[in-house]
């Protein structure tokens, strides 16, 4: 993404800020954007990136800056998968249901995982590591079915495999 | 004009109308599930479609043009049988169970099938989700599984009322209308106003109370006025037999279009109360009441007054009339007062609220009224609103100066509190209480040093503008800012935007006249609108909001100590001669009676020895209760006529039971001087009478026969006679949207703008010059805070009403204290505790409300329950003019109990 100086402080530093600091920063940030219409998504974006998810008090938060209807606002955070209003783990999977991917195999990616993880589609494991996901195609259709974990592909995936990348335990680039 | 063809047949459109709309206009029926008239933005049900030749695909009506020559098939086998596709995936997604619906009968879901042919939907669709039934509100229950996305309550939610709650959640099969973020509605921002339930087509929204009471076929439509607020909203009453159903607001009717607020819509059913006053009652040796039968009830009170009168003199009894009640009670009251007891001592609840209004535009234009209209609101470019808390006070008119807003409209508002209107504000200026002299002599000033002002409207319209201005050159932004807390920038910045932005119109209430400058705050803000050459045109004017249904009308009536109905005066020897005659007597008492304040103290000190109270509950509603019970208690004899026991009931010698609104025929005049019907629905409960009758019967008692025998023959044989203004009204000419007065003929359409074109009543208007004076009692080290007062949304003045309609005392159940957050967080006061406030006058416990909304040394509070209520703690200090009391300034303390 094409950063200017302001929005390249609004990267995640979760865990290192207090609430008051993460404000501080979001409030930045609608500043810079708050007179350009069209720039919910943008804020929202941001703010995920800043808070780590977009709970109810958030999107209130943000929707008395903006002078907007927070059910407008929620709708905008409820459409999009990308943004989420719970807390979300250390790494997120995302199972590509795209029809490549799904023919594939895909459906039974996801069944291990939700068995291997014990938890189901849109949810995070009590110890906060992980959280699943199921995701639109992605584009790599010629490496179905692919998974991606931190937005890196895991391609041309199986039951076996899929357990395996988990048990490595290295995600990421 | 132009020329199409709908299913072979040729009719006529206007340029720019949609095809559903010249089809409506031309009697051919197009079902439509979303489609709104004058918001219709979403497209979103397809029902409408038509084919039109010459296009591809099937089109839907509401959002096609009409062109000429367009042949257009609204009902070939094409056409329906996507209807059926449509209307049939509607009704296998959801639960659309019709045998217990509330809607049966008046569903637009089941009417398309019922069209379409539809006798049980063709798919199964398994619904991932449900979505269950929300009735965590008071009044409305949510049922999305028979909701069919069609958006209307989304859009009456954002762009009729502009209350912002309802939105749309998820996507795709998933979606879902939402409160806010996805609360229940009952915990959400939703003000239960009932707008998404007048407007859903189908079950999905409904009202709690109309539950089980009626099948729609069995109801019948009565259209009526609102009893609550000064808008005067046109209600239709859903009858069955004796019985209010629901009620709904009447769409394209003047002033509210269809939109009502929570209590217009559902603050209906205390006519029905158990409570009720049923027959006459004289009280006891002990202190107690008895049952009474109307003669005995009647000869009591009409001997009583005889013989204070013979004794001492007719001023010493007085009369309080009712703004609450009919125009034809009102003018009746004081007809008993004036030609029958001969007194002079007659007034209303007027004076507690807009009298200021009338004494100040009566001074500066010759009117004491709204000089424009509610419906300009929307279509104006600019709205300056001071001192009106609208969400919450008048709910209706604030949705109209939101859509002003949102057509692009300039919003400032000026206020003590950060109240909701602020949130939709270009400019909120947060003034001191009781700065607004100050505060509008220093926009006066900017104004005239920057060369803003109309030069011409003052030079040709105006008088004495270089008096004003000397004074208001006194007022420079400096001065404004030291009295008015608002920075001068921002004082400058409202001054170019009034002196550049044409037309504006002014909107003020209670916040201008409840101050001992009262009346000198309502003729600064006609000063500042004369200035800016902002009357007598459309979308301008001098716009006060009357706090009552008919204080409007109770005003013109007459029921005031200093005019004759018409606002006639008893000065003029032919206008006492003419009143004198029609009421059957030598003359009329030629000289002001007393103002509400001076009777109750007239008890006290025994100048006021008989009092007749009609349906006013002064005990909770005046100022200092601990002095007006006093007062009540040492009155020599003291009748009441109402529909509930009061706590003024409490002291009366005979109580007499009042028919209340739907209970008798009549008229109340609403802000902007409409004349409205009010129907007769049901009986009064027992023996009770309507109030015109109640008069009536004393003045026989003393040898009058007075001629008229219902509302229509007191207003058409003798108000339309006796009264210039209203000589044009007529009861046959009031069944729609009523007139404005004034009115002078029958051919006359009435007046929707007064003072049209710069020629004000009195001729030129009067440009006043004013000099600020601080309330009566400001703020000191033993009561460092300032005490406002007035009333919140959910409930109407002292609950009589509004505490025995089922819902609202759960939406305000208690008397609260509005505090600033920083004074909350100084003294260590959490939201929702205990604190205690006291005056000089008294002292209560109350809940404290902390809010960001509240400046600091403010504290806010209502008078609703006698618990807590504001009056324990307010000021005798009253408006040097009307004696309206102050009511939004004393000085007062707080603590954390």
């Amino acid at each position: 993404m094409n950063m200017n100086p302001e929005e390249r402080e609004t990267v995640c530093k979760c865990g290192q800020e207090t609430e008051e600091q993460k404000y501080e920063r979001l409030d930045q940030v609608i500043e810079i954007y708050k007179s350009k219409p069209g720039s919910l998504i943008q804020i929202l974006h941001m703010a995920q990136g800043i808070f780590g998810h977009i709970p109810s008090e958030l999107q209130e938060y943000i929707a008395g800056k903006l002078n907007m209807p927070v059910a407008k606002v929620h709708g905008v955070v409820s459409f999009y998968t990308h943004f989420s209003m719970v807390p979300k783990g250390e790494h997120t999977i995302q199972v590509c249901m795209g029809t490549a991917c799904f023919v594939r195999g895909g459906k039974e990616i996801l069944e291990t995982l939700t068995d291997e993880l014990g938890i189901g589609v849109g949810e995070t494991t009590p110890d906060g590591k992980f959280t699943l996901e199921v995701t639109r195609c992605i584009g790599a259709c010629g490496l179905a079915p692919a998974v991606t974990i931190d937005n890196v592909v895991y391609q041309m995936m199986d039951s076996n495999k899929i357990k395996q990348v988990l048990k490595n335990g290295e995600f990421g680039a | 004009m132009i020329n199409l063809t709908i299913d072979n047949k040729k009719v006529q459109g206007q340029e720019g109308q949609t095809v559903l709309q010249v089809a409506e206009a031309n009697g051919i029926h197009i079902p439509t599930l979303c489609y709104m008239e004058g918001v219709h933005e979403n497209f979103s049900c397809r029902i409408c479609v038509v084919e039109v030749e010459g296009m591809r695909n099937l089109q839907p009506s509401c959002s096609v043009k009409a062109a000429e020559g367009m042949v257009v098939r609204t009902n070939n086998e094409k056409v329906l049988s996507a209807r059926r596709t449509i209307v049939n995936l509607m009704l296998s997604n959801g639960a659309h169970n019709c045998l217990s619906c509330e809607k049966n009968g008046d569903c637009q879901l089941q009417d398309a099938a019922y069209e379409l042919g539809i006798e049980a939907p063709k798919f199964i669709l398994k619904s991932e989700n449900d979505p269950g039934i929300d009735d965590s509100s008071p009044m409305i229950i949510r049922d999305n599984r028979k909701c069919i996305l069609c958006k209307r309550c989304v859009i009456a939610c954002n762009k009729i009322v502009d209350n912002d709650v309802l939105g749309l959640a998820q996507r795709g099969s998933e979606t879902v209308v939402v409160c806010d973020t996805d609360k229940p509605m009952g915990e959400s921002s939703c003000v239960q106003c009932g707008e998404c339930v007048q407007r859903c087509p189908v079950g999905a929204l409904i009202e709690k109370k109309s539950v089980g009471k009626a099948r729609s076929w069995e109801t019948t439509k009565v259209r009526t006025t609102c009893p609550y607020c000064g808008v005067g909203c046109q209600l239709n009453l859903h009858m069955k037999g004796e019985e209010i159903v629901k009620v709904t607001g009447v769409e394209g009717a003047q002033p509210n279009d269809g939109r009502l607020c929570v209590k217009g819509r559902f603050g209906y059913d205390f006519i029905y109360s158990d409570e009720r006053l049923t027959t006459p009652l004289i009280k006891q040796a002990d202190g107690t009441f008895r049952e009474a039968s109307w003669d005995e009830a009647l000869d009591l009170v009409a001997n009583k007054f005889k013989a204070i009168i013979a004794k001492y003199g007719p001023e010493a009894v007085a009369g309080v009339s009712c703004a609450r009640s009919t125009n034809e009670n009102s003018y009746q009251m004081q007809k008993l007062v004036r030609a029958v007891f001969q007194s002079p001592n007659i007034d209303h609840c007027a004076r507690v609220c807009h009298a200021p209004t009338v004494s100040g535009l009566m001074k500066s234009f010759g009117t004491g009224g709204m000089t424009n209209s509610i419906q300009e609101f929307a279509n104006t470019k600019l709205l300056f609103c001071i001192g009106t808390n609208m969400t919450e006070a008048h709910p209706v008119a604030s949705t109209f100066v939101k859509n002003g807003a949102r057509n692009g409209a300039k919003l400032i508002v000026c206020d003590p509190r950060r109240h909701r209107l602020a949130d939709y504000a270009d400019i909120f200026a947060q003034m001191k209480v009781g700065s607004d002299v100050a505060f509008l002599n220093a926009i006066m000033n900017v104004l005239i040093n920057e060369d803003l002002y109309d030069k011409e409207f003052v030079r040709d319209h105006c008088e004495n503008f270089e008096e004003l201005k000397a004074c208001v050159m006194k007022y420079p932004p400096e001065r404004g800012e030291e009295i008015s807390g608002v920075p001068k920038e921002t004082i400058i910045e409202i001054a170019r935007m009034l002196g550049t932005v044409k037309p504006a119109m002014l909107i003020y209430t209670l916040g201008i006249t409840e101050h001992t400058c009262g009346t000198d705050n309502v003729i600064s803000v006609a000063n500042l609108q004369m200035l800016l050459g902002n009357i007598g045109k459309e979308n301008t004017g001098v716009n006060p909001l009357r706090g009552q249904n008919n204080v409007q009308g109770a005003c013109d009536m007459g029921a005031l100590p200093n005019v004759l109905p018409g606002y006639q005066s008893f000065t003029d020897p032919a206008v006492n001669a003419k009143f004198a005659k029609a009421w059957g007597v030598d003359s009329i008492p030629a000289k002001n009676g007393l103002m509400i304040a001076q009777m109750l103290d007239g008890l006290l000190d025994k100048t006021i020895r008989g009092l007749f109270l009609f349906g006013e509950n002064l005990v909770q509603a005046e100022p200092d209760i601990a002095h007006v019970e006093k007062c009540m208690a040492a009155a020599e004899f003291l009748v009441s006529t109402d529909i509930f026991m009061t706590e003024t009931t409490r002291f009366a010698h005979v109580i007499l039971p009042a028919a209340s609104w739907c209970e008798d025929e009549g008229t109340y005049t609403n802000c902007e001087r409409r004349i409205s019907r009010v129907r007769k629905i049901k009986n009064a409960p027992g023996e009770a009478k309507p109030d015109w009758w109640i008069f009536k019967q004393i003045a026989k008692r003393f040898g009058h026969e007075w001629a008229s025998n219902s509302a229509r023959e007191i207003w058409d044989n003798e108000l339309a006679v006796l009264c210039p203004s209203f000589a044009g009204v007529k009861y046959y000419r009031l069944d729609g949207d009523g007139i404005q007065w004034p009115c002078p003929s029958e051919d006359h359409p009435g007046t929707q703008i007064l003072h049209k074109d710069g020629n004000f009543t009195r001729g030129k208007g009067l440009l006043v010059p004013l000099e600020w004076t601080p309330p009566a009692e400001v703020p000191d080290a033993e009561y460092p805070f300032v005490l406002s007062t007035g009333r919140r949304l959910y409930h109407y003045h002292t609950r009589t009403q509004t505490g025995r309609a089922k819902g609202l005392n759960d939406l305000l159940p208690e008397e609260y204290a509005d505090i600033s957050d920083i004074d909350a967080g100084r003294m260590g006061i959490a939201d929702g505790e205990k604190i205690r406030v006291w005056s000089r006058r008294g002292s209560v416990e109350v809940t404290a409300r902390v809010s960001e909304r509240i400046q600091p040394g403010l504290v806010w509070m209502a008078f609703h329950y006698r618990e807590g209520n504001a009056n324990w703690l307010t000021n005798k200090a009253y408006d040097r003019v009307t004696m309206t009391p102050e009511y939004k300034a004393c000085a007062v303390n707080i603590s954390k109990l």
